[in-house]
């Protein structure tokens, strides 16, 4: 049966922005970008892990209709996409003071809960984004 | 849909966002306002065209949310918890809290222990963030009076 999750996928509205967030700023590295023609297939990963790409996807036509496309966009920037990314850290306080030196949104700060050190971000778009310090 | 209102969701996104974070504070329109780059006159329309309540519901189901856990979980007074949760008294509280629930804080806080002994407890790790989406009680917007 299944091995692994290989690919995830979230919804943006801007790819060159999203590249800027998710590299520039949370430190994941680009698995690929590459303009298929009908496509910009952009992945990114986190550093170490490039088995498990995250897809950054523009919503639009022909993959669905611009109908469509708008009612993704704003519910994306309502926070109802349930686009959610999870990412584990060594340090969840250290990590939290980089990224909001660097300007990220945050929605929560670091708090103590059953299962470890945790805080919460968005992306420019609306996703939601936490990272956890397990308990040891 | 234009990208202007795209725009704007998201700047109101980031006020409701502001009062997940703050929700036992009084809540301040003006501060709001400017987090979401509107007039404090438009704010109010506009984020209920966007979330589909006014930002006092959506600050009173915020509110009754973290109540909720707190009756659930701790064996705090109910004005202990009232006040915990930024509501100015007894009296609203109590009567805002059977508006949305539709129980009385005690009678909530009986059912839920009650259910709690029947199903047990679970040791899931839930992410923070999915627990307060889900917990928070849900109240039809058109019942609004605001």
């Amino acid at each position: 049966m299944f091995t692994a999750i290989t690919h995830s996928q979230i919804y943006v509205l801007d790819q060159d922005e999203a590249l800027d967030f998710y590299v520039g700023k949370l430190g994941l590295e680009v698995n690929a970008d590459v303009d298929l023609g009908f496509m910009r297939w952009l992945t990114v990963h986190v550093p170490g892990h490039p088995e498990r790409q995250i897809l950054l996807e523009k919503p639009g036509p022909p993959a669905m209709s611009e109908e469509t496309a708008e009612q993704v966009r704003a519910l994306l920037t309502k926070g109802a996409m349930g686009g959610h990314l999870i990412f584990s850290t060594e340090d969840c306080r250290k990590t939290y003071e980089t990224l909001r030196g660097k300007g990220v949104e945050f929605t929560e700060e670091p708090t103590e809960r059953p299962y470890g050190i945790d805080c919460g971000l968005r992306d420019p778009f609306g996703n939601n984004i936490r990272f956890t310090q397990p308990s040891a | 849909m234009s990208r202007a209102s795209e725009d704007t969701n998201r700047r109101m996104l980031r006020a409701r966002d502001a009062m997940d974070r703050s929700y036992a504070q009084p809540l301040d329109v003006p501060a709001l306002a400017r987090i979401a780059h509107v007039s404090q006159a438009h704010f109010t329309r506009t984020f209920r065209a966007t979330f589909g309540e006014t930002p006092h519901r959506y600050l009173q189901r915020r509110r009754v949310e973290r109540a909720m856990f707190l009756l659930r979980e701790t064996d705090r007074s109910v004005t202990d918890i009232c006040f915990e949760v930024g509501f100015a008294s007894p009296g609203t509280f109590s009567r805002t809290f059977r508006d949305i629930v539709g129980r009385s804080p005690r009678e909530y806080r009986k059912g839920a222990k009650e259910a709690q002994e029947v199903r047990g407890t679970t040791a899931v790790a839930v992410p923070t963030c999915f627990t307060m989406a889900w917990t928070r009680p849900y109240a039809c917007p058109v019942t609004d009076p605001r």
